[in-house]
């Protein structure tokens, strides 16, 4: 096989981005983190991460000239691996203090999640800690994880989520798995042509997560080695 | 709802330590050797915690975190003594995910809103470590429970909270280490009147504790030292030549016990938790293992 497929992970100044960086090397990507447009392009693919406030980050992805790149590259087939704010932004805008337009490649919106229970006693919001993925229920025929970053994962697996909003997609279709929290069922799991895009954080997911990586970057590899022998 | 079982790992130098009421410090071994086993038997996750951060440089601590984060994929939270936001930017850098402050938030509250806005709510740990007054209301204590405050427990959570505290780890010094169980009421007058998740800690001296702390404390998570130190130390035997020269290592050559301590595995502890009505998250498929 030839050179390790480059990553760019999105730097826009909230978050560690370092155990990201760890879990791309892990999976055998040529990792670097960066705010800059050209590399951000250039690469083969993108991790978009995220810690921190909706409208402070798309305003920094604004302010460094990134987002309608990002939109560019994302259709013309580059994969994108969005986590936790990094889904979050894919939408068309958040409810998150007041009102924002997001990178819109995915049509939905981002809400709060609104008192949990579990039972009688108040779920914490924000959501800390780990729970399990579910395949959605829907109308198309087929497993939706297989070709996906997901394949290979047991139906149930814990992930570590850290969130107070989650997304809601207007194409159910693009759900790839969902995750309860008390009474709450969300999406926690996007999927569409290459974006594919998590709630929970895949690489302080253990073992389980860091396989996501892995097969994210086998779909990176799939698809530069169908450009070389196209 | 998951509740997360967090092994707290108390630094001091190269070592990790444990202690009573945070003192008496005695060695227990290498951090990152009880780090990965942590993480090999479904800890979900860590906490690192400086005991002498004012005394000693910072470099040993930001060495062990690298090392950790190079080889363990679940969430790290690192505190002791970071007094800025330019501290906690160090130790996010090195590989932490989450920072946990104490002493430097109750001398400037207002470094939890800076700290939060910097790097997330959800990066922002505050640690509250209390002592119990005669009149049955808890003090806030700094410096590693040296220092008193005047500063009541409860209304330093509110505070914190409203400054941009995404968690709270809520430590009994009275039953730090004494194995006589979690302080239920402190634990519970604060984790049922915050909106943020809050960690019990200090005081587990069997499986049970724990599962009290999470019914009857309301505990969102439980961090746990003695109770699990003891039996790695017991189990993995190891050759006191292996640590440097300084720190109390003579409990560590007879075979570290600690009458009040039952300890357990991970594994173990977590089954109890289920059979108490607690979900937990399941053992770990060995698959990708790093």
């Amino acid at each position: 096989m030839g050179r390790s497929p480059r990553v760019a992970i999105v730097d826009y100044g909230l978050g560690n981005l370092y155990s990201v960086s760890r879990a791309c090397v892990h999976a055998g990507l040529d990792a670097v983190v960066t705010s800059d447009r050209q590399a951000v392009t250039s690469a083969d693919g993108i991790v978009l991460p995220g810690v921190g406030a909706f409208g402070d980050a798309m305003a920094t992805i604004r302010k460094l000239d990134l987002a309608e790149p990002l939109r560019d590259v994302v259709r013309q087939g580059t994969p994108l691996l969005g986590i936790c704010l990094g889904v979050q932004l894919l939408m068309s805008r958040s409810e998150e203090f007041g009102d924002h337009e997001g990178l819109d490649l995915v049509k939905g919106t981002v809400v709060r999640l609104k008192d949990p229970r579990e039972g009688e006693r108040a779920l914490k919001v924000p959501e800390v800690g780990w729970n399990g993925i579910h395949r959605p229920r829907r109308g198309s025929p087929g497993d939706p994880w297989v070709g996906s970053p997901l394949e290979g994962r047991s139906e149930g697996q814990s992930m570590y989520f850290v969130h107070s909003y989650c997304v809601q997609p207007e194409d159910p279709e693009v759900i790839l798995s969902v995750t309860r929290y008390g009474q709450i069922e969300y999406c926690s799991g996007v999927r569409r042509g290459n974006l594919s895009a998590f709630q929970f954080h895949p690489e302080r997911s253990g073992a389980a997560g860091l396989a996501i990586y892995g097969a994210w970057a086998r779909l990176i590899r799939s698809r530069s080695h169908g450009e070389a022998s196209a | 709802m998951n509740v997360r079982v967090i092994p707290r790992l108390d630094i001091k130098g190269p070592n990790l330590v444990k202690g009573i009421h945070f003192e008496g410090l005695r060695v227990l071994g290498k951090p990152e050797r009880f780090a990965r086993h942590y993480y090999e038997t479904g800890a979900d996750e860590l906490v690192y915690m400086d005991a002498v951060a004012s005394l000693y440089g910072r470099n040993n601590l930001l060495d062990i975190v690298r090392r950790t984060a190079d080889e363990i994929f679940i969430p790290l939270t690192v505190g002791g003594g970071l007094r800025g936001v330019e501290d906690i930017r160090q130790v996010l850098r090195a590989g932490a995910d989450k920072v946990s402050i104490n002493t430097a938030a109750l001398q400037r509250p207002e470094l939890i809103r800076e700290a939060s806005l910097a790097f997330g709510s959800s990066t922002v740990l505050v640690s509250i470590e209390a002592i119990r007054r005669p009149d049955g209301s808890y003090e806030a204590y700094t410096d590693y429970g040296r220092q008193s405050t005047g500063v009541d427990a409860k209304d330093w959570a509110r505070k914190a909270v409203d400054l941009g505290a995404g968690e709270l780890m809520v430590t009994s010094i009275d039953r730090d280490g004494t194995g006589q169980g979690y302080d239920l009421e402190l634990v519970r007058s604060i984790a049922s009147t915050v909106p943020v998740p809050v960690i019990a800690a200090g005081g587990a001296g069997t499986a049970d504790h724990v599962l009290q702390a999470i019914t009857e404390g309301r505990a969102d998570a439980v961090c746990v030292a003695s109770l699990l130190h003891y039996r790695f130390v017991r189990e993995c035997r190891y050759d006191p030549g292996e640590f440097a020269e300084e720190g109390n290592i003579e409990s560590l050559r007879k075979g570290a016990r600690y009458s009040k301590i039952s300890d357990v595995s991970l594994p173990e502890l977590k089954a109890r938790l289920e059979e108490g009505g607690i979900s937990c998250r399941g053992p770990l498929p060995q698959e990708g293992r790093p």
